[in-house]
C-alpha cells in the first residue's frame, strides 16, 4: 500500500497532474474490479482508455467523479484525494455535502446520453449552473444557449430530449456538462449508442473541445479518434492496465499480446 | 385502388391513396344492443315509483344534504393531502440508505395498512378512552402543557387522521414505485453535475416519478371520496350521514340514497375529468405527441382508425379503476 503521509504536492512538484492514480482498487463485494491502477492524466491533456468489455473502463472513470468509492490505493482529481480527506495520517469520508461540491468541476458524459427527459434542451443545460451554483436564471440561459450554438443546437433549444435524434441528445448532454464550467470531462464511450452517421457530429465537438485545451479522459472504441486527437492512451483489461503510451504508437505497434489481440478484433 | 395503380405508374408525387377504410360492423351492432338495453333501464328507473323522483328532486340541494357534501368534499382533499405529502416523506424514508429511517417506515406501512381504515377511524375517536388528556414534557418527568384529548382531536380530526394516516400507507407504495420506475441513470447525472440528493429527488426524480404516480393518485382520491362515508360510524355528518338523518325522520330511505348517489357520482366524474387532464400534463416531454383526448378517441372508434396509442396510455395496470 502508498505511503500515508506522501501527498502530491511534495510527489509531483511542478506540473500538477489533472489525474493521478496510484494503486486504485475497486471491489463489488467478493469481485475485485479493480486491481491496482497507475495512470497519470496532465493538464490540457486528451486521455484515451480502452480496453474489453468487463475490464473495468466505466468503473474507474466513476471513481474519478466520486460516483464509486476506492476500497485501496489513492486516487487525486487536480492535486486533491477523491473520496477522503487526509488529516494527519487519517483518512475521513467526505460528506455527501462535499462531494457534490468537488463533482461540480468534473463534467461526465454518458453512453446513454441520461439527458432529464422532463425538461428541454436549454432546460437541461440551465438546470445545474442555476440549481447547484445559483446563478441567475436570465444570465445562465444566454450562456446555455451560446453553449448550444456552439455544439450546432441553437436552433433544438426548445426541444424535449425524445425529440432529438442520438447525436443530438449527446451533443445536448455535453453542452449540459460544459454549463458547470469544468475543469476535467470524463466520456464514457460516448458514440457508442449512435447510429454511425451521427457518430462524427459528436466527435467534431469532442475535438473542439480538445483543441481548446479541455482536459478529457475519453473511453471510446473509436481508434481513429485516439489515434488522431489523443496524447495519451491506455490499454486495460481484467482491472489493470497492460499497456500505455503515445496512441500512434500503441495503436500501429502494441507490445503486449493482449493488445494485440484486442486491436485485431477492433481494427 | 384505381388511385394506387395511378400512382406507381406516373411520374413525380403520387397521389394521396384514398382507400375505403375498413368497416365494423360489429362494432354498429354491439352499439345497438346496448343501446336497447339502457332504454329498458332508464324505463324501469323512471316509471317504478318505488324511486320516487319527485322526492329525489325535493331533497337534491336540500341544506343538510349541501353542507354534508361540503364537509365530505372538505374530507376528501385534506385526507389526500395528508396522504400525498405523508406518502412522499415515508417513500423517501423506506428507499433510504439509513436503516432506522426505512425501517420505521416500513412499520408504518405494515401497521395502517395492516389494520381496516374502519377500525383506525374508530380507534382516533375513541383515543380520549385510552389517553384522557395529552400533553407534552419529559417522559416520566414534569408536563408543560396538557389538554384533555376530546377537546383536541374533535371527530372531524380523528375523521381526517384516521383517514389520512392511513391513506399515506398506501401513497408512500405508489410514491416508491413511481421513484423506482426512473433510470437509475437519472440520478447519476444528476449527481455528476453537482446536485445533492434532495435536489435530485426534487428537480429530477420526483418530477418523473409523477407521470406514473399521477394515475394511482387520481384513483386514489376517487376512492377517498368514496370512502370518506365510513366516518358518518363516528357521526361525523358529511353527506351519507346527512342522507342518513333525513331518511330516518322521514323513510324515504331510497330516494335519498339516490340523492347521496348522484352528488357522489357528480364528483367523482368531475374528478375524472380532472384526473385526464393532469395525466397529460405531466405526460410532456416523454411522448413525441400528446395522447388524444377522450373526444378524439370517441371519434376514432367509428372512424375506423384506431386512437393513436402513446407510451402514456400503456403504463401497464395503472388504467382503469382503483381498488375499492
Ligand atoms: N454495481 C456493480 N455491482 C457489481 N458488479 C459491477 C457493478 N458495476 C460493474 N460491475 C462489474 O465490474 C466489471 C467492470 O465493469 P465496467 O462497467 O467498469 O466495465 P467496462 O470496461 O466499462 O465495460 P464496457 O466496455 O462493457 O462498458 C464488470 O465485470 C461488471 O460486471
Ligand atoms: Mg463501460
Amino acid at each position: 500500500m502508498t505511503d500515508l503521509t506522501k501527498t502530491p504536492a511534495d510527489a509531483v512538484a511542478a506540473a500538477e497532474p489533472m489525474v493521478r492514480a496510484e494503486n486504485v482498487h475497486k471491489s463489488y463485494g467478493p469481485v475485485e474490479v479493480l486491481k491496482g491502477i497507475d495512470l497519470e492524466v496532465k493538464q490540457g491533456e486528451v486521455f484515451c482508455l480502452i480496453g474489453p468489455s468487463g475490464s473495468g473502463k466505466s468503473t474507474f472513470l466513476r471513481c474519478i467523479n466520486h460516483l464509486e468509492k476506492i476500497n485501496g490505493g489513492r486516487l487525486w482529481v487536480d492535486g486533491e484525494l477523491v473520496g477522503y480527506q487526509q488529516r494527519g495520517d487519517k483518512l475521513h469520508e467526505l460528506r455527501d455535502r462535499e462531494v457534490a461540491v468537488k463533482r461540480r468541476d468534473i463534467g461526465m458524459v454518458f453512453q446513454r446520453f441520461n439527458l432529464f427527459p422532463h425538461m428541454t434542451a436549454i432546460e437541461n443545460v440551465i438546470e445545474a449552473p442555476v440549481q447547484v451554483k445559483g446563478e441567475n436564471k436570465a444570465a445562465a440561459r444566454e450562456r446555455g444557449m451560446a453553449l448550444l450554438e456552439r455544439v450546432g443546437l441553437a436552433d433544438k433549444a426548445k426541444n424535449y430530449p425524445s425529440q432529438l435524434s442520438g447525436g443530438q441528445q449527446q451533443r445536448v448532454a455535453i453542452a449540459r456538462a460544459l454549463a458547470m464550467k469544468p475543469k476535467l470531462m470524463l466520456f464514457d464511450e460516448p458514440t457508442s449508442a449512435l447510429d454511425p452517421e451521427l457518430v462524427g457530429d459528436v466527435l467534431d465537438v469532442m475535438r473542439g473541445l480538445a483543441e481548446e485545451g479541455m482536459t478529457m479522459v475519453v473511453v471510446t472504441h473509436e481508434m481513429g479518434f485516439a489515434r488522431e486527437v489523443g496524447d495519451a492512451l491506455v490499454f486495460m483489461d481484467g482491472g489493470v492496465v497492460v499497456e500505455a503510451g503515445n496512441p500512434r504508437e500503441v495503436l500501429t505497434n502494441p507490445q503486449h499480446e493482449r493488445t494485440r489481440a484486442f486491436l485485431s478484433k477492433v481494427l | 385502388m384505381n388511385s394506387l395503380d395511378k400512382g406507381t405508374a406516373g411520374q413525380g408525387r403520387p397521389e394521396t391513396i384514398k382507400a375505403v377504410p375498413v368497416r365494423h360492423p360489429g362494432r354498429w351492432a354491439g352499439a345497438v344492443v346496448i343501446a336497447l338495453l339502457a332504454a329498458m333501464l332508464l324505463s324501469a328507473l323512471f316509471t317504478n315509483p318505488a324511486f320516487k323522483w319527485d322526492i329525489v328532486g325535493k331533497y337534491l340541494f336540500h341544506d343538510s344534504i349541501v353542507h354534508g357534501m361540503v364537509v365530505t368534499l372538505e374530507l376528501t382533499a385534506l385526507s389526500m393531502l395528508m396522504g400525498v405529502v405523508g406518502g412522499i416523506v415515508l417513500a423517501v424514508m423506506r428507499l433510504s440508505p439509513n436503516p432506522l429511517l426505512s425501517g420505521t417506515a416500513w412499520v408504518y406501512i405494515w401497521v395502517f395498512r395492516g389494520t381496516p381504515v374502519l377500525v383506525q377511524l374508530v380507534m382516533w375517536n375513541f383515543l380520549g378512552l385510552i389517553w384522557a388528556k395529552l400533553s407534552i414534557g419529559v417522559p416520566w418527568g414534569p408536563e408543560f402543557w396538557s389538554e384533555s384529548t376530546n377537546v383536541l382531536i374533535p371527530t372531524f380530526v380523528a375523521a381526517l387522521l384516521g383517514l389520512g394516516l392511513n391513506e399515506a400507507a398506501y401513497m408512500a407504495e405508489i410514491v416508491r414505485g413511481g421513484i423506482q420506475s426512473v433510470d437509475e441513470g437519472q440520478t447519476e447525472a444528476a449527481h455528476a453535475l453537482g446536485m445533492s440528493q434532495f435536489q435530485t429527488m426534487r428537480r429530477i426524480i420526483l418530477p418523473q416519478a409523477m407521470r406514473v404516480i399521477i394515475p394511482p393518485t387520481g384513483n386514489e382520491t376517487i376512492s377517498m371520496l368514496k370512502t370518506t362515508s365510513l366516518v358518518s360510524v363516528i357521526s361525523l355528518e358529511e353527506i351519507f350521514r346527512a342522507g342518513q338523518v333525513i331518511y330516518s325522520r322521514n323513510y324515504q330511505n331510497i330516494p335519498l340514497l339516490i340523492v347521496v348517489s348522484l352528488w357522489y357520482l357528480f364528483f367523482t366524474s368531475v374528478l375524472t375529468i380532472g384526473q385526464y387532464y393532469i395525466e397529460r400534463h405531466y405526460a410532456r416531454g416523454s411522448n413525441r405527441t400528446l395522447p388524444p383526448t377522450p373526444l378524439q378517441r370517441l371519434r376514432g372508434l367509428f372512424a375506423g382508425k384506431p386512437a393513436p396509442k402513446t407510451t402514456a396510455d400503456v403504463v401497464p395496470g395503472l388504467e382503469g379503476g382503483g381498488h375499492v
